[in-house]
């Protein structure tokens, strides 16, 4: 569904993407994990088009996506859940949500709204409260709703798990898969390894931009050199 | 204590400095010589009490502030009536408003009129500035550039080609834009202080044009002579300029009366100032008002929800300035002289003021603002010299009595009943 070919990614004069090629497949987590600045954020920024990939092509759909600017990437059925939550902290969470189905009909939103309030009854509860209000998870389980309102065919998330409570990690995670089963592709940006590889169905792990490992994720799970570099020995 | 101490004295220090230089020494001409002169001995003791007052406060600015929170605050919210109540109340308080302000020239003097036509117009240029800083989240501060468009604009087409007031409302509305569309350009991928720098220059750039451009627009002599508007075609004037003009008071076969075009003015207004109300209000309902909203909040969100920013603060900032435009051609007709000096600086910072005052994004508090600083410079007349001092005393008392502005921003929401 999504198809990276050899993508080189420069800031200024600095390459921060050597050379990545990876796939994701319809109906899948693939998920990418990596330390600190190895271009996990570069690499979803770059798909959605800021910043464009020097060489190198992204499709979508089999659809060319590289060279789009952002807005119209973020257009083509491809949601993006951005690193840090970033909820409209001044905006109730209905508000939220409707700014993620802003270029569809009220009728569609309409339908989607009730969907994703029924995956996130916590949203109910909350519906008319201002987001800054809610804590970290709440915020999370906002900004992914709100990805999911323009109803999208595959959705990015960039460290869901960010700053939250092993207990809201995990609620996060199974979300996650009940979105993988109702058929949305899923490209999982993780610094939280363990977790995102048990759920993967295939992983690849980047260091200093380039993509040096691949395989499915309980092959990564086990695999001595994921294990000392990521999960702790 | 002592750090406090340090703070009075370094305080009390500028004070010092800076009232000697500017009160204490004075330039006098002796002749055809430039003199120093010393201030008097009176003065001097009020320098002194001022600098004493500075170092006090700052030492005991604990103490002061901890009375200040004492004082006790009125809470507007408590003075209005329940909020359902307010919901069944609020069409018939609207039309009463509504009839009210059209009723109300016929009873009251020439000069209040006036000045009610003038805060009408703030109202006008404070709910324009309301979408780009107050929504957006864009510092304007050359805002008077696009009300200076839209007043030349009607002034030169009507000087020039003889064009009536109400054919030049929308060009002027509509060149406006279009200046708010070009400046949007460069503006886009500026933030915060370099974009009020850019906004500041392009606000300085329009009037200095103005200025020097004497073949045109007169340059610094203005242009008078600007005609007034008419009621389909009726003018207000005592006699005709040419034959075939029919006048308003031999229409209606009443006698002559100056209040007349006045009130016809105001009423004019009043009509723009409704429409200009009503249109800001339906957009920041539509999706593009939260959209300013949203961008104003988070940048990236936006960007990663699909929306297109060029495009959002393009349209705030043509929409404020279409606003703009409206307000100056009806200022360039109710003054009948424009000249650049109408479009200087302070006037940008007295209409942000009046956004900042009212609550960013309120619409109600913007209104309110306007009012209040239009009227009560009118009131304060007889401190004419202490004008400016008396309104940046009140932006002090405002800013730390009421931060968040007169009227803050409230979302629209609805409750569910379950």
């Amino acid at each position: 569904m999504l198809r990276i070919e050899n993508v080189n990614t420069h800031y200024g004069q600095i390459q921060a993407l050597h050379d990545i090629s990876l796939e994701v497949k319809q109906g899948e987590i693939v998920t990418l994990i990596g330390a600190n600045g190895a271009g996990k954020t570069t690499l979803m920024m770059t798909i959605c088009g800021d910043p464009q990939a020097t060489s190198g092509t992204i499709e979508f759909d089999g659809e060319v996506i590289s060279g789009l600017d952002t807005p119209s990437v973020m257009r083509k059925g491809l949601a993006i859940v951005p690193e840090g939550r970033r909820v409209f902290s001044g905006m109730t969470v209905e508000e939220n949500l409707f700014m993620g189905s802003y270029f569809r009909s009220k009728a569609e939103a309409q339908e989607t709204v009730k969907h994703v309030l029924e995956l996130f009854p916590r949203l109910e509860e909350r519906f008319d409260q201002r987001a800054g209000t809610m804590s970290g998870g709440e915020q999370q389980m906002l900004a992914i709703g709100r990805a999911m309102m323009s109803k999208p065919r595959m959705i990015l998330l960039d460290e869901p798990s960010l700053g939250l409570a092993p207990i809201i990690i995990q609620q996060i995670f199974d979300i996650i898969e009940k979105l993988r089963d109702e058929g949305v592709t899923i490209f999982l940006v993780e610094q939280n390894a363990n977790q995102a590889l048990r759920i993967a169905d295939r992983g690849y792990v980047l260091e200093n931009g380039r993509v040096v490992l691949e395989d499915t994720g309980d092959a990564l799970l086990v695999n001595d050199d994921v294990r000392k570099a990521y999960l702790g020995g | 204590m002592t750090n406090k101490f340090y703070n009075a004295l370094f305080a009390s220090g500028i004070a010092f400095i800076l009232t000697c230089l500017m009160v204490g020494i004075k330039l006098d001409t002796e002749g055809t010589q430039l003199a120093i002169k010393g201030a008097s001995a009176e003065q001097w003791t009020w320098i002194g009490l001022g600098i004493a007052l500075v170092f006090l406060s700052q030492l005991f600015s604990d103490k002061i502030d901890a009375i200040f929170s004492k004082v006790p605050k009125p809470k507007l919210s408590n003075m209005l009536p329940k909020e359902q109540k307010m919901a069944t109340l609020k069409p018939w308080l609207l039309a009463l408003l509504i009839v009210g302000m059209l009723v109300w020239p016929f009873m009251v003097s020439r000069g209040s009129v006036d000045l009610a036509t003038l805060a009408l117009i703030y109202i006008m240029l404070g709910l324009g500035l309301n979408i780009v800083v107050g929504l957006a989240g864009l510092l304007d501060l050359g805002f008077v550039a696009f009300y200076a468009v839209g007043a030349y604009t009607y002034a030169l087409l009507s000087q020039y080609f003889g064009m009536s007031f109400w054919a030049c409302l929308p060009i002027s509305a509509g060149l406006a834009a279009l200046f708010g569309f070009i400046l949007g350009f460069p503006v886009l991928r500026l933030r915060g202080d370099y974009l009020a720098i850019v906004t500041l220059g392009f606000g300085e750039i329009i009037r200095i044009l103005l200025n020097n451009w004497t073949a045109v627009t007169g340059g610094p002599n203005g242009i008078s002579g600007i005609d007034k508007p008419t009621l389909f075609g009726l003018e207000f004037s005592r006699r005709a300029k040419e034959e075939d003009t029919v006048l308003f008071h031999e229409f209606f076969g009443i006698d002559y009366s100056s209040s007349y075009k006045v009130i016809f003015l105001y009423l004019i207004a009043v009509i723009l100032t409704i429409f200009v109300v009503y249109v800001i209000n339906r957009l920041m309902r539509m999706p593009v008002g939260r959209a300013w909203e949203a961008l104003r909040e988070d940048e990236i969100a936006c960007r990663s929800l699909g929306l297109n920013r060029t495009v959002i603060k393009l349209s705030a900032f043509t929409l404020g300035a279409t606003t703009a435009g409206f307000a100056g051609a009806f200022f360039a007709a109710r003054q009948g002289f424009i000249s650049p000096e109408s479009f200087i600086f302070i006037e940008s910072a007295i209409i942000l003021a009046i956004v900042v005052l009212g609550g960013m994004g309120s619409q109600v508090g913007v209104i309110l603002a306007a009012i209040i600083m239009t009227i009560l410079p009118e009131l304060a007349r007889e401190f004419s010299e202490y004008r400016m001092l008396l309104f940046g005393f009140l932006m002090v008392i405002m800013m730390r009595w009421r931060p968040q502005g007169l009227v803050p921003m409230k979302r629209p929401h609805l409750e569910l009943n379950r």
